[in-house]
Formats: structure tokens, C-alpha cells, sequence
């Protein structure tokens, strides 16, 4: 699939003002042949990413993300002058394919750098694929640790532009501990997806959740099967346990069939549930009973960052494709954002010369924690966006009220984190 | 494996009545699901690998039908009928061309159609997952009967699916068109020579087979989220039932579909981690025992 990108707007009619413009143009191309024809050359962007099957949303959010920058970028001019040409493939979750479609954008249709929009599965394959081909490459959509911290994975010319999910982990445990010494909710039950992010994500949560309150303890695990229709046996052994909260890293559907089979055994009045992945628009407007007070980690809330820059873009890109962002929108909007700034600094769209200027780029951003995200130069992946944890109630802005994260505290949990892996 | 939380579970009558109305419902969306399987592969002699479809389409036609009227009852007759029709035209014009031709013959129309059909809701109803909420009347706080939990709306759930179960059984038994199916089903050919419509009656079995899967489509859809191809995994599992139960036996269906569920609802307690396992294990010993499974040659 390839998405041809508008450069602007036209308009009918021609004004004073225009034709001396015009003019100009035409004067410049006649003095400077070679200037036009450069400025002229689009620069093809690969995006191999899931645009079929049951996590699509993945994919077409996060093409809808990179789309709604690309056109204020070609409309303001392009990539250091070069028009952004779009070539959007769908690789339908598998690693494999992936990996083959990052080689064919790079080596057939010409790509000069790949914006990869996989699962964690699959950008582990992109990794290697921008290994081997040396292209600039920027994964904007998965949240494993392991993709950047581990400095075996590390390429000088990949980078992540998405959470990560240590970071997200720290941060809900130092939440959720005080609410558990608060409500003195010490007994806790996990339920999430059963394959890698899951039990990583879970294992990391828990790490820090017991770091901040060690006197929690898990009474009961269950690993319901990514994508399984009927969480009934999995409620009500969670019930049986009767823990007095419980943690989930479901999502997406899984996560909303949980919420409506949950609902009708009363769960939520019986424990105090922590959902990391409710807080995003993909979940809450879907579910159409959404029980109140669930914790959740924000992914992607217009009001979290509360600035008019965030609420402006989630507006303008929900008038633009009828629908709220996900959280692979602001991360792929934002992998945009670092190139153009990348572009200017560099003075070009040349990949190797934006791979050396990235590390270390700080970039205004609507989605940072103080208006900026920053490329960090160590393990390149992005840090300072809005992180924080807060509860749900069933209408908009549906969590009120955010607790942000402290990055500093993440900053020094993650570094104790990198040594205890062995990646420090 | 926790032995201790199963024993714990079965001296306590809070957990008996939670966990065996827990199986009870998994199991009895399983026989809706498996009991049009095995009437189509009973009557038919066809093994509908494309039957998680009919599931599928039963739960979007119901989200339409209750998105329109509010209505649940009108959902479900959405659901039910939306599937049956879909299921009359697919018969009617391709799985009729493949009676009698080999299983690896049917089964690539059958997993054709799965990929048209998921494509299909796609394209209507869109990609992304979707939710119906449960209807008003049963949002309700669960009933505590011995300290157990019991949600209300799966008590309807399982009354509805004991109530086909009973008008299939009696209707197969003692109806005339129950007898003619009957005995479509051992001897079409004979049939066919006493003057009697047997592609009506093919035709009408694969829709009333794909109607009980719409329905318990239509019953799942306020509690499970409704995506393109979600009709899979109920139908790995049905497969599961009907090989229990025996191929082609309504009977079978009901008591494996019990079973299983049972066996996932006790077993998420003693083996937390290998519940699906267990599933198939428990296949897996019914069919060393009975290589037919249970009601192998009962039909009906």
C-alpha cells in the first residue's frame, strides 16, 4: 500500500502576490537549475506496520500519526526542502514479513530511511534489517526494554521513539504503592496477556511495586491467552483469591471483554483494579460500561499533558479521522517531529547525517512531560514525555485527574535497572 | 499445579457454585457453537471449518440490531437469522458443490470463506474491535446463591442454550421434518427417491446450524469484544467438543461442551498454568477410551 502525500493545498485563482512569486520561481530555475531540481526530489520514508488482522488499530493509527506531521511538514516545505513521500505496507504482524517488506522499501522502492511501526516482535527483525542495510531507521511502536537498553541489540543508526516499558513500570509502581499504603492493599492478584510483553511488563511492575511497598505480596497469577474470547474461569479464580487489588497489562479488546465479563461478577467493587493500558482512547471509548475508579497508566489522553498543545492536536487529529489518538499516534507523530528538528540541525534529510544529529536532540513536543522529548543520546531511545497514572470514570476526559511520573526517580530506578540486566 | 486451592475449591460451596456456573457457561456458548457443527456434519456430511464465522457474523448482526432498536431480543433475532441467511446463500451456491469430494476439498472452500468472510466485516463494520455493553436489564449486582457468584445475564445464557438444546432434541425425535433429517442423514439417496426436497433439507440444516452459532454470537457480543476474525478460537474449541462428544451427535455435544467447560473452570484452579492443556488432555483420554467419542454413534 502506498500513501502518495498531499504537499499542500490548492487554490483557485491567482493573486498580485502569486505571480511575482511565480515569477521568482521560474527566475530561480532558470539561474539555478540544479538547486530546483534537488529541492524537487521527494525523500521516500518506509513504513512496514500490522494494517490487518485483530491489532490493525496498531497500524492505522500509527500511519494516521506520521501522516498528520508529514502534511504540515510537506506543506511548510518538507524534510531539510525534500517533499516526504509515504510507502505505508502492511506486514500483518509477522516478524518475517516485516523484516522482508523493511528490505524490499529500502532496496526497491527506494527508501532512504523506515519509520517501523511493528509490534516489539517485529521490530526486533526491522533491527536487524537496518543493521544490515545501515538505513536510518526509527521504531515508533515498541515499548520492549530490552530493543535499546541492551547494548548488544544498540545500532548507531536505529532509534525508539516510543515508551518503554521500564519506564512505565517504574512509574505505576511508585504510584500504585501509595495507594496500597493508603488503602493498606496488601494481598494482589496479576491477570495479563500470556506471551512476552505481558509477563515482562508484569514482572517489572511488580518489581517496583514491591520495591516502593514491600510488604505487598502476590497471592495469584493468571496468564489468560493473548486474544482469548472468555476470561470467565480467570474471574472467578481471581475471586476465589480474593485479593484486594489487582494488577492487568491487558489491552485492547482483551482488556474491554475483560472489563464487561468482570463487571458482572461486581469485580471492580471488590478489589481496586490497576490496568496500565485502560487510559487509552482504543479501550475507553470503546467499553460501554466502564466501571469507575480503575488505575490506569496514561498512553494517549488529550488533557495529560494538560497544555493547550496536546488538546489542540488531539482535536485536529480526531476532526481529521473521526476517531481519538492512540498511543502509537503521538509516538509516531513525534518520530516526525525528531526528524524535521533532526533535518534542520543537520541542514539535510541525508539518514547517516540526521543518525549523527539525533542523539541528544531535544525537540518541542505536545506529548513531553515539560513540552519537549528528548532522543537520549546513551541507549537512543526518547525520554521526558508524559508518563503518570491516574483513575477512570465512564466519560470524557475520562481520568480527570493524572499523577505524573518523576523522571528523575525513573531515571535513577532505570540506571539501577541497565546494571542488575547486565546492560550497564 | 495447586492442589491445595482444588481441594480448598471443593470443600467450599462458595467455590463449587461460582466454578461450576462458571463451566456451565463457558460450556453451554461451546454447545451452541459445536451443536450446528456436528447437525452439519451429522446431516451433511461436511466439517465446516468456516462455522467461527457464522459466530462472528451472529455477534456484529446483533451489535447492528441493538445499535438500531436497543432491543436485546431484536439482537439476538438478528444474529440468528443474519447467520442463517448468510449461512442458506453459502450452502446454496458453494459448499453444494463440494458434497462427496474429498475433506481436503471442503476444507479449502471452507478456509476461503473464512478469509472472505473476515475480510468482509472489515470492510462493513470496520478493523477495530468493537463492544456492545450489556443491555440495561442486566445491569445488575450478581446473585450470591451459597456464597457463590452468579451473574444473572449468564443464567439467562445457559437457559436459552438448555432450551435449543431440549427443542433440538425433541424436535430431531419427534417432529416429521425431524425424521426426514434423520433420515436424510443415514440414507440420502433413498430419501431423495421417496420424493423428498433433500437439497431443502441440506439446505435448511446448514442454516439452522449457522443460526445457533449466530445466536451464541449474539449471546457472547455484550460480553466479549466483537473484531474480524474472532469466530477462530470458539471454533478450535468446539472441535474440541464435537470430537469429545462424537461427530454428529447433539447429545454429545451437550454433555462434551459441560464437560469442557467444567474441566476449564476446576482446572483454572488446580492448574492455573495449564488449563488449556488440560482441555486437551482431557480430549485426548476420551478418545483412548471411546475412539468415537462419547456419543460416537448416537445420532440424534
Amino acid at each position: 500500500m502506498t500513501i502518495e502525500s498531499k504537499t499542500g493545498e490548492s487554490k483557485m485563482g491567482i493573486n498580485r502576490r502569486a505571480t511575482l512569486a511565480l515569477m521568482g520561481a521560474g527566475a530561480m530555475t532558470v539561474a539555478a537549475p540544479w538547486v530546483a531540481r534537488a529541492q524537487a526530489k521527494a525523500i521516500k520514508i518506509g513504513m512496514p506496520t500490522i494494517l490487518s488482522g485483530r491489532v490493525a488499530q496498531l497500524g492505522t493509527s500509527s500511519r494516521n500519526g506520521v501522516m498528520i506531521e508529514v502534511e504540515k511538514l510537506n506543506a511548510a516545505g518538507g524534510l531539510a526542502g525534500r517533499p516526504i513521500e509515504m510507502v505505508v505496507r502492511d506486514s500483518k504482524g509477522q516478524p518475517q514479513e516485516a523484516a522482508r517488506i523493511a528490505r524490499e522499501l529500502v532496496n526497491t522502492d527506494g527508501c532512504e530511511m523506515i519509520i517501523d511501526g511493528e509490534a516489539s516482535s517485529g521490530s526486533f527483525a526491522v533491527q536487524e534489517v537496518a543493521r544490515d542495510l545501515g538505513v536510518l531507521c526509527v521504531h515508533t511502536c515498541s515499548e520492549a526494554s530490552s530493543l535499546t537498553a541492551d547494548p548488544k541489540q544498540r545500532i548507531p543508526n536505529a532509534f525508539r521513539c516510543a515508551r518503554q516499558g521500564i519506564h512505565d513500570s517504574i512509574a505505576g509502581g511508585n504510584y500504585a504503592a501509595a495507594i496500597a499504603k493508603a488503602k493498606g492493599l496488601k494481598k494482589w492478584a496479576t491477570c495479563s496477556p500470556d506471551y512476552a510483553y505481558g509477563r515482562d511488563t508484569t514482572a517489572e511492575f511488580v518489581t517496583y511495586l514491591k520495591h516502593f511497598a514491600p510488604d505487598v505480596e502476590i497471592i495469584s497469577e493468571t496468564w489468560p491467552k493473548l486474544f482469548q474470547p472468555d476470561y470467565t474461569e480467570v474471574i472467578t479464580r481471581i475471586l476465589q483469591a480474593k485479593p484486594q487489588a489487582l494488577y492487568s497489562a491487558l489491552w485492547g479488546g482483551d482488556l474491554t471483554s475483560f472489563i464487561d465479563q468482570a463487571n458482572l461478577y461486581a469485580m471492580f467493587t471488590q478489589m481496586e483494579v490497576f490496568a496500565v493500558n485502560m487510559a487509552d482512547y482504543t479501550a475507553l471509548t470503546v467499553v460501554k460500561n466502564l466501571p469507575k475508579g480503575i488505575h490506569s497508566g496514561n498512553r494517549y489522553i488529550k488533557t495529560f499533558p494538560a497544555t493547550a498543545e496536546n488538546a489542540a492536536w488531539g482535536d485536529a487529529y480526531k476532526a481529521k479521522y473521526k476517531e481519538y489518538p492512540t498511543n502509537w499516534s503521538w509516538q509516531n507523530a513525534t518520530a516526525i517531529m525528531l526528524l524535521n528538528e533532526a533535518a534542520k540541525k543537520a541542514g539535510s534529510a541525508d539518514g547517516k547525517k540526521l543518525a549523527e544529529v539525533l542523539p541528544g536532540l531535544t525537540v518541542k513536543c505536545p506529548f513531553g512531560a515539560d513540552g519537549t522529548v528528548t532522543m537520549r543520546a546513551e541507549d537512543h531511545t526518547i525520554v521526558g514525555y508524559a508518563i503518570g497514572w491516574g483513575t477512570t470514570i465512564p466519560t470524557e476526559p475520562y481520568v480527570p485527574e493524572v499523577k505524573a511520573g518523576d523522571w528523575k526517580q525513573i531515571f535513577e530506578l532505570e540506571a539501577q535497572w541497565k546494571k542488575s540486566k547486565g546492560y550497564a | 499445579m495447586d492442589f491445595d486451592a482444588l481441594t480448598g475449591c471443593l470443600v467450599s460451596s462458595a467455590c463449587i457454585v461460582t466454578q461450576t456456573t462458571s463451566g456451565l457457561i463457558i460450556g453451554m456458548l461451546l454447545f451452541l457453537v459445536a451443536v450446528g457443527l456436528t447437525l452439519i456434519f451429522g446431516v451433511l456430511k461436511i466439517v465446516n471449518f468456516s462455522h467461527g464465522a457464522f459466530y462472528m457474523f451472529g455477534a456484529y448482526f446483533a451489535l447492528s440490531g441493538y445499535q438500531l432498536t436497543g432491543s436485546f431480543i431484536v439482537a439476538l433475532l438478528c444474529g440468528s437469522l443474519g447467520a442463517a441467511a448468510i449461512g442458506l446463500i453459502f450452502e446454496r451456491f458453494f459448499i453444494s458443490r463440494v458434497y462427496g469430494r474429498d475433506v481436503l476439498m471442503q476444507l479449502l472452500v471452507c478456509y476461503a470463506f473464512v478469509l472472505i468472510f473476515d475480510d468482509a466485516v472489515k470492510l462493513i463494520w470496520g478493523p477495530e474491535f468493537k463492544s456492545m455493553g450489556m443491555p440495561a436489564a442486566f445491569q445488575v449486582p450478581p446473585l450470591f446463591i451459597a456464597g457463590g457468584v452468579v451473574p444473572p445475564f449468564y443464567l439467562l445464557l445457559v437457559a436459552v442454550a438448555l432450551a435449543v438444546a431440549a427443542l433440538l432434541g425433541l424436535g430431531l425425535a419427534r417432529t416429521r421434518l425431524g425424521k426426514v433429517i434423520r433420515a436424510a442423514a443415514h440414507n440420502p439417496a433413498m430419501v431423495s427417491a421417496l420424493g423428498v426436497n433433500t437439497a431443502l433439507i441440506y439446505g435448511a440444516v446448514f442454516a439452522l446450524g449457522c443460526a445457533l452459532a449466530g445466536l451464541a454470537g449474539a449471546l457472547a457480543a455484550p460480553v466479549r469484544s466483537l473484531t474480524p476474525g474472532m469466530g477462530f478460537s470458539v471454533l478450535i474449541e468446539s472441535f474440541i467438543v464435537t470430537v469429545i462428544g462424537g461427530m454428529g451427535s447433539i447429545l454429545g455435544a451437550l454433555i462434551g461442551a459441560l464437560l469442557l467447560g467444567l474441566v476449564r473452570s476446576f482446572g483454572s484452579i488446580g492448574f492455573p498454568l495449564f488449563t488449556d492443556g488440560l482441555m486437551y488432555l482431557f480430549m485426548v483420554i476420551v478418545l483412548v477410551a471411546r475412539p468415537t467419542g462419547l456419543f460416537g454413534k448416537d445420532l440424534a
